[in-house]
């Protein structure tokens, strides 16, 4: 399975850390228990289209990577958090 | 027909052409007093247990693939109730005594090997922390034993037991009726003692869909045809969550994940007893015809695929090549995958609900097989009952909005336990 890192290109996935699931937003502090229960420990853990993060260990970078859990084909990665923007460009 | 030494000769004398079928090719009736979704281990054990427990005997196992074909038929058949918490101890001991008497009750040889299962420590906090569950062990009943180093050099005598070795081995913690037991035959003598008892086995009929009256379950949507029944059991293992996605509910606390087992060439005994590496994950054993079974960790990220990465596979090998430095010139022979339900707590889920008229068994991380008596004598109850067997009160769905989490190594809420 391949990981193209905006940063490095496409790399080996063992090269990467998986984080997990990236479809959660964390609530507001003050959200109700059982929202926070939910984003605790609740999964949509879909068989296809998934949104999940992982680290790259080359470069550190935190990826939103798109990837089909049954055929690990990958739709789609990109940097996020405070980076994000100004990596925007990283690949050119 | 019931098996035996005369049974044997018979066969034999027959060139073995002549041993019946073990269990019916069901064909769906309309209904049901209850249905089990999923033929592996736990569907059909629960079968069996409805059956001769509670005398329910009109009941169907709905299987997608074949008997055999899920993570039953693929698990490195570790037996074992060597956990700190209560609730898991007490669960996974009524498990063990039931393995104890298994291949009299279902009639069938499930070749249930009590040859130990040795814990290997390699630090001296470790060994602390085998001695207290150990204790907690004791305390529950249940055998187990702290090897100090020696001990565990002289009980596996190949072990690389050389204090330079990267990891030196202290100790250990021996659960001596622990062991191994043959993985198919635990789902075919199930899948043949409850057809016996009536129950019919439908294979290659997946369920695409419920049948509801509102809230309630009333029954499966199958390629051959819609099944009704009072009460809809789900023992799915790693389908768990789309499988609960056809009746509606979304977001369980479970990941699907893809756990590997190797299998070398056949060899000479060597490894006599099961053995578990402390400073990485790996557990080993011998089987019967001599190959040496063996996994470490799941690949680590969502995964319906019933294959896995590379990663695994190098990390394994060395694993193995660290304990056992003899072993390094040996081929392995087959690799496979299999797709565990990770709870978020490394515990299991065997509760009523959470729809009315459905029951749900699930959670099972890497250790269901061990689990597969236990699992189906309790759904069985719940599902026979309304009401859980006490070793089954505790897996709820609700203890993780309750604060009631199970979580053996106190590791936080991450779908990565075994
Ligand atoms: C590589 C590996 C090693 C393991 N090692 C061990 C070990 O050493 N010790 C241990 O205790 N445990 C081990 N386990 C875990 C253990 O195998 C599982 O926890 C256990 O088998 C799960 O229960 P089951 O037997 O009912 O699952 P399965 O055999 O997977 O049964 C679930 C069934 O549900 C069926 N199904 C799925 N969707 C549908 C549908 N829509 N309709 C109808 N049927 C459906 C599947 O086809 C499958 O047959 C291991 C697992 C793997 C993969
Ligand atoms: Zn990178």
């Amino acid at each position: 399975m391949l990981i193209p890192c905006p940063h490095c290109g496409p790399r080996e996935s063992d090269e990467f850390t998986y984080i997990g699931d990236a479809e959660r937003t964390p609530p507001a502090l003050d959200a109700p228990e059982a929202v926070w229960t939910r984003y605790v420990f609740a999964r949509r853990n879909p068989m296809g289209r998934h949104r999940e993060y992982w680290q790259h260990t080359g470069c550190r970078a935190v990826l939103a990577v798109t990837r089909n859990t049954l055929t690990h084909e990958v739709e789609g990665c990109e940097i996020v958090g405070p980076h994000a923007a100004t990596a925007a460009g990283a690949g050119e | 027909m019931k098996y035996s030494a005369l049974a044997l000769l018979k066969g034999a004398l027959g060139a073995n052409r002549n041993w019946p079928r073990q269990w019916r090719a069901a064909v769906p009736k309309p209904a049901y007093d209850a249905i089990i979704v999923g033929g592996g281990g736990h569907g059909l054990a629960t079968a069996y247990y409805l059956a001769r427990e509670h005398g329910l005997t009109n009941v169907a196992v709905v299987e997608k693939g074949w008997i055999g074909g899920g993570n039953v038929g693929r698990n490195t058949t570790i037996v074992r109730s060597n956990y700190l918490l209560p609730e898991n101890s007490r669960f996974y001991e009524l498990g063990m005594k039931l393995w104890e008497g298994l291949s009299k009750d279902l009639n069938y040889n499930v070749m249930f090997s009590q040859r130990g299962v040795l814990n290997l420590a390699h630090t001296p906090s470790q060994l602390d922390g085998f001695a207290r569950r150990g204790n907690a062990m004791r305390l529950e009943g249940i055998d187990a034993e702290l090897l100090d180093r020696d001990a565990v050099g002289d009980f596996v005598p190949h072990l690389d037991m050389s204090p330079a070795a990267r990891f030196p081995i202290v100790g250990g913690l021996l659960q001596p009726r622990g062991g191994t037991a043959r993985h198919d035959a635990v789902a075919w003598g199930y899948a043949r003692a409850a057809d016996a008892l009536g129950v019919d086995i439908i294979e290659n009929a997946p369920v695409t869909g419920f049948l509801r009256e509102g809230e309630r379950i009333v029954g499966v949507v199958t390629p051959r045809g819609e099944i009704r029944a009072a009460k809809v059991g789900l023992a799915v293992a790693g389908s768990t969550s789309e499988v609960m996605r056809l009746a509606g509910v979304e977001d369980l606390p479970i990941e699907s994940h893809v756990l590997q087992a190797f299998v070398s060439e056949p060899l000479k005994p060597i490894i006599h007893t099961v053995v578990t590496f402390g400073a990485g994950h790996l557990y080993i054993s011998q089987s019967d015809k001599g190959g040496l079974v063996f996994g470490g960790d799941i690949d680590g990220y969502n995964s319906y695929a019933q294959r896995g990465g590379l990663a695994v596979v190098r990390d394994v090998a060395s694993l193995a090549v660290t304990m056992f430095p003899n072993l390094k010139r040996v081929r392995v022979l087959r690799n496979w995958g299999g797709i565990m339900d990770m709870s978020m707590d490394g515990s299991p889920i065997i509760t009523k609900g959470p729809l009315p008229g459905l029951y749900l068994n699930a959670g099972w991380c890497y250790g269901g097989f061990k689990a597969t008596p236990a699992s189906g004598f309790c759904f069985a109850h719940t599902i026979a009952r309304d009401e859980p067997h006490p070793e089954n009160a505790a897996f709820t769905l609700d203890r993780f909005e309750r604060g009631l989490v199970l979580d053996e190594r106190g590791a936080g809420p991450v779908p990565q336990h075994h």
